[in-house]
């Protein structure tokens, strides 16, 4: 054992690889003289500097706002001229209908991606670095949602101008419009705990993906969406009535026709405060135990 | 740095974690004095990194006790997290943002200002040589800056303990020492390293005191010198010029290594362990083994001398139970033969 041990473990394999700026563990030393150790974060600073983890990754890594522009525009276009004509007499009449309702279905369904990005964090290192430090525990997941809800405000952006283009004309004006979509996106944020959930309870992104679909396909088709639900069978209406993403499209439709839906608002805002309440610590517990 | 409390800086009793029906950590006790690299020293699945991700705060034990600097892991795991900072053995930084990025928002968590953020992470770059690197996205870098940019995000703060999971697994021989070198001037600034490895070669550059661990067991604890001395100094592998000259080399390493000697399929190969000496370095009872070969007229062509393997070390302190340096007849089919042997520096990595 004496015989190779070398003093400074340095002689072996030094000129092998040269990296484009040197590297000297001399220069280690004094950074570490440091020692001022500042006290925590507040719970604000703490999911801020989350949420800007956030943004950054939608600058570094822009095809995930395919996501929120594409299918959304691509929905859009599809269910105004597939159904208008049937359904409203003309694809002009059924936008007026129909846009607050795909808005709506489709930042409910983008709501998805909060999941995804918790798992692949903690696929990753980064989520247990993130979790040895000594900070607001929610923060973390406050920031994820941060980030989303720019993405949902750029999906209801680009959704709002192709519908103007393609012939919408909210009553409620601006104002109307900026409320719906700050409810959308109030519903939303509390909606999205659901999938923190499982991105911290599920192995995969497919797995998250996969539970996903099949909580919100059946949530925003089996709601007023479309349709009106007065066709629709009894114990159908049981459940269209009472679905919260039916609360919330007849709240967004009429805050943006410049109505004033105060029950359905009301209701929105119920779910929304329920599914935080039951989700939020559900997630935090989870991200505990991790 | 360090605090003047009497407390060492891991201290468990007990720690047992269960994943399903494995016992992946089985009653570990383990105290880690203050001021120095500790090295937890077991092959892939020993419960190396579940031990650390308990005292990281990141998995709750099951059983038994732990604490840091006095803090119990559970009970107290914020006050924990305010002290350590771990490197995993997977890069711990985001890998699509950039160093300067990362450090950024690292500094922002950990409670500096934008401005002082702003200067810690340009110094820290600076000093581990990543400033040109600072505006490209982690996934670009080598596996031996991600690994030096890791580490510039667990000193962002001086830590007082600092858990080292398998730093140097996959990394170039330079990029290795590169990182000895960072643990080392880590250290010498007061942090405590807990330090977790595969290398038997790698404990032995950093760590003074090593835990052998094995089936979430520890199942020898001790300083270096401790631990070589209950596994044996190493062995030197010979080939001689005349295959016929094997059985006479072979009674003359007996005698003058007191060692188990080997012959390999080679017919003119053979490997002689050499047992634990105070008195002489194991270099030098080979090279008195040489001389007396050449003295009787047995011509070497090559020879090696090599540390005992981890395999080694883990057969012996596994396979022949607790009895410790007993030399072991050489079984077909086992590793005690060559291992640690093929390269003249003897720094054989196996497991």
């Amino acid at each position: 054992m004496t015989t190779d041990t070398r003093p400074d473990g340095t002689a072996t394999g030094t000129t092998e690889i040269r990296e484009p700026t040197p590297f000297s563990a001399e220069s280690v030393a004094p950074v570490l003289v440091t020692t001022e150790r500042p006290p925590r974060p507040s719970a604000l600073t703490a999911s801020l500097a989350f949420g800007w983890r956030a943004v950054l990754k939608i600058k570094h890594v822009p095809d995930q706002l395919f996501d929120v522009t594409a299918f959304p525009v691509m929905n859009l276009l599809m269910f105004t001229y597939l159904f208008g004509g049937a359904l409203a007499g003309s694809p002009d009449d059924y936008i007026q209908f129909v846009l607050p309702g795909i808005l709506v279905m489709s930042v409910v369904m983008i709501t998805m991606y909060t999941g995804v990005s918790v798992n692949t964090d903690i696929d990753k290192g980064v989520f247990d670095r993130f979790r040895t430090l000594s900070l607001w525990r929610p923060s973390i997941m406050v920031g994820y949602l941060l980030g989303d809800a720019l993405r949902y405000t750029i999906a209801s952006a680009v959704m709002l101008s192709l519908g103007m283009v393609l012939g919408y004309r909210p009553g409620g004006g601006v104002q109307g419009v900026l409320a719906g979509v700050l409810l959308l996106l109030v519903f939303s944020f509390a909606f999205s705990w659901i999938w923190t959930m499982f991105g911290l309870l599920l192995r995969t992104e497919k797995s998250v993906m996969g539970v996903a679909m099949m909580v919100i396909f059946p949530l925003t088709f089996l709601s007023n969406v479309f349709v009106d639900p007065r066709t629709m069978p009894g114990w159908l209406q049981a459940f269209v009535n009472n679905n919260p993403i039916t609360h919330l499209a007849s709240a967004v439709r009429g805050l943006m026709a410049g109505r004033w839906p105060g029950a359905e608002v009301a209701w929105t805002l119920a779910w929304a405060g329920l599914l935080l309440l039951v989700f939020g610590p559900v997630t935090m517990r989870l991200y505990s135990r991790k | 740095m360090n605090q003047p409390t009497p407390a060492p800086a891991v201290e468990t009793a007990g720690l047992v974690k269960t994943f399903g029906g494995t016992r992946a950590v089985d009653g570990v006790d383990l105290v880690v004095p203050t001021g120095t690299v500790y090295g937890v020293l077991g092959p892939n699945g020993a419960g190396k990194t579940t031990v650390v991700k308990m005292l990281a705060t990141l998995l709750r034990p099951d059983g038994g006790e732990a604490r840091v600097f006095g803090h119990d892991v559970v009970r107290d795991a914020d006050r924990v997290r305010s002290r350590v900072s771990l490197t995993g053995q997977y890069a711990s930084v985001d890998e699509d943002l950039t160093g300067t990025e990362n450090l950024l928002l690292l500094g922002r968590l950990l409670g500096h200002g934008r401005r002082a953020a702003r200067e810690r992470a340009a110094r820290l770059l600076d000093a581990f040589g990543l400033a040109e690197a600072a505006g490209k996205q982690v996934k670009q870098y080598s596996g031996g800056m991600r690994r030096r940019i890791d580490i510039a995000a667990s000193i962002l703060n001086t830590p007082d303990l600092l858990f080292l999971d398998e730093p140097t697994t996959g990394l170039d021989p330079r990029s290795r020492n590169q990182v000895w070198d960072i643990v080392r001037a880590v250290v010498a600034q007061g942090t405590t390293v807990l330090l977790t490895t595969q290398y038997l070669d790698e404990a032995d550059q950093l760590a003074s005191r090593i835990a052998v661990i094995d089936r979430g067991k520890v199942i020898a604890e001790g300083t270096k010198g401790e631990l070589k001395a209950s596994v044996g100094a190493g062995s030197v592998l010979l080939r001689l010029r005349d295959p016929a000259q094997r059985p006479r080399a072979a009674e003359i390493l007996r005698r003058a290594l007191d060692a188990q000697v080997q012959h390999e399929h080679d017919p003119v190969a053979l490997t002689a362990r050499i047992g634990a000496s105070s008195t002489a370095t194991a270099a030098e009872r080979a090279a008195g083994a040489l001389a007396e070969l050449a003295r009787l007229g047995i011509t070497v062509d090559n020879f090696a001398l090599g540390q005992p393997s981890l395999d080694e070390v883990f057969l012996a302190l596994t396979g022949h139970g607790a009895d410790g340096p007993t030399p072991r007849t050489a079984t077909p089919g086992t590793t005690a033969g060559p291992a640690g042997t093929t390269t003249t520096t003897g720094t054989e990595r196996t497991a």
